[in-house]
């Protein structure tokens, strides 16, 4: 699941994922930047505004890495459902935003799979800013893109970094196909599509699944 | 006094910097673990600023950024070659952009202890694919002179023995090659100077013969500083203008990611 800060994807996965749970399948969940290897460094560049575009992206990089290692393939070999909020396209956006070259960005992630549906929820800035400020006091430093130096006030500078992450992002919908859902909508509305998109892929598993248990069935008698 | 050399990247650099003259010189001195380089580098140091240079020092894995994530992952043995990889390349854009670029912007010789070369060297031999190794420090800048430490392993195990010991990772015992200590570190370090042999002949370290005394390493290392130094300020085009003297070593290619 991808989107700009605000987009409501959380809300989107935790809503997919129980859905997933109560039709009985193996899910697991993995959040961008929840590693404990780089949480440290990430606490220390962040606190002290130490960051350049390169680190950020390359302490993100291992963020995912160690997660890919643990958490995203281990589950996949065993034949499980993967949830990730945000990909590697969180990078492709943001980073490249910030300034580090395309190709780059993509050759540091390149040990990374595609994923087999990717969903972009597509929101206007003004709705995310809007979504970000009534949960809470003020905007996050980096999430306002403050480090670019693109504008001293915190929203003016959120919209503007933000607006080229935007941008970004619709580029990459069209280079690696993602699935667009419009996320100024209602939660519910979303989510119908969104079980739609994913009941479509799960069809091939679904197959793959019962074939499988046939087969091992058939091995145990 | 200042250099007219042109620096350049390994691949893409950092786009996102304006670009500033970096009148400095940036010298890299690589070698395998107990090489002698810190030694060599501290001596060097001390000759330079009596020369009247201004010397920067930076080591691998020490930027303030990283160094301790990185050594907590290595004792709790977690990480894996591409955690590694990523770890090393964070730490070293944190010293580039903050210790290394600013020094070379200022005028100072900066010189550092290990550079890309050691990531290429270990990541080739705990199996990262080694293209996207170089795709990954593709924001380095290009040293203008890399002095290699050459040695062998048979030399390289009494040192290390009388020196601090032979550690876990720097025996390579995170690649499962043995259970005993000096079998995998006899191993992994022959593999490790194979490595940065190659390397030698693809980037053109000038490669200084390790197994010698200290005052006659130290002696050679000089010389080529001084030779490098030279060069770099006698003119505003050192390779081209024909006043000045051809370069002794071939300058590390520009390699294509």
């Amino acid at each position: 699941m991808e989107g700009i800060d605000g987009s409501g994807k959380s809300t989107q996965v935790r809503l997919l994922e129980r859905w997933l749970r109560a039709r009985g399948y193996p899910v697991h969940f993995t959040e961008w930047n929840s590693s404990e290897l780089v949480r440290n460094s990430m606490r220390r560049g962040k606190r002290r505004n130490l960051l350049t575009p390169s680190t950020f992206s390359l302490l993100h990089a291992v963020d995912f890495a160690d997660r890919f290692i643990y958490q995203i393939l281990p589950p996949l070999r065993a034949g499980m459902i993967v949830l990730a909020d945000r990909y590697v396209y969180t990078a492709f956006a943001r980073d490249v935003a910030r300034g580090v070259h395309p190709d780059w960005v993509r050759g540091v992630y390149r040990f990374a799979p595609r994923p087999d549906l990717t969903i972009f929820f597509r929101v206007p800035i003004e709705v995310s800013l809007e979504r970000l400020l009534a949960g809470r006091a003020k905007l996050k430093y980096y999430e306002a893109g403050m480090d670019l130096g693109l504008s001293t006030d915190l929203v003016e500078s959120f919209r503007l970094f933000q607006g080229r992450v935007l941008r970004i992002y619709d580029q990459l919908a069209e280079e690696f196909d993602l699935r667009v859902i419009n996320a100024s909508q209602d939660i519910a509305g979303q989510q119908k599509v969104v079980r739609r998109m994913t009941g479509e892929v799960l069809r091939e598993y679904d197959r793959q699944r019962s074939g499988s248990q046939n087969a091992n069935a058939v091995a145990s008698r | 006094m200042q250099s007219h050399h042109v620096k350049r990247w390994h691949g893409h650099g950092l786009p996102y910097l304006e670009q500033k003259p970096l009148p400095g010189h940036l010298i890299v001195i690589e070698g395998t673990d107990g090489v002698g380089r810190s030694t060599q580098i501290e001596l060097l140091r001390g000759w330079l600023e009596l020369e009247g240079y201004a010397v920067s020092n930076t080591g691998w894995t020490r930027s303030p950024l990283l160094s301790e994530t990185i050594a907590d992952a290595k004792a709790g043995h977690q990480l894996t070659p591409i955690t590694f990889s990523l770890l090393y390349a964070a730490d070293f854009a944190d010293r580039l952009e903050h210790e290394i670029l600013p020094a070379l912007q200022a005028g100072f010789v900066v010189i550092a202890d290990r550079y890309m070369y050691t990531a290429f060297a270990r990541n080739a031999v705990m199996g990262a694919d080694p293209e996207w190794t170089h795709e990954v420090f593709g924001m380095a800048l290009l040293p203008d002179l890399v002095l290699y430490l050459e040695i062998d392993v048979d030399t390289l195990i009494p040192r290390v023995v009388k020196g601090k010991g032979m550690d876990y990772w720097e025996s390579g015992m995170h690649l499962a090659l043995s259970s005993d200590i000096f079998d995998s570190f006899q191993n992994y370090q022959r593999r490790i100077i194979a490595e940065y042999n190659r390397l030698g002949r693809e980037f053109g370290f000038i490669t200084v013969n390790a197994r010698e005394s200290i005052n006659k390493i130290q002696a050679e290392l000089r010389a080529h500083v001084s030779d490098y130094l030279r060069r770099a300020q006698s003119g505003p085009h050192p390779q081209g203008d024909g006043v000045a003297p051809a370069p002794a070593f071939p300058l590390a290619p520009a390699r294509k990611v």
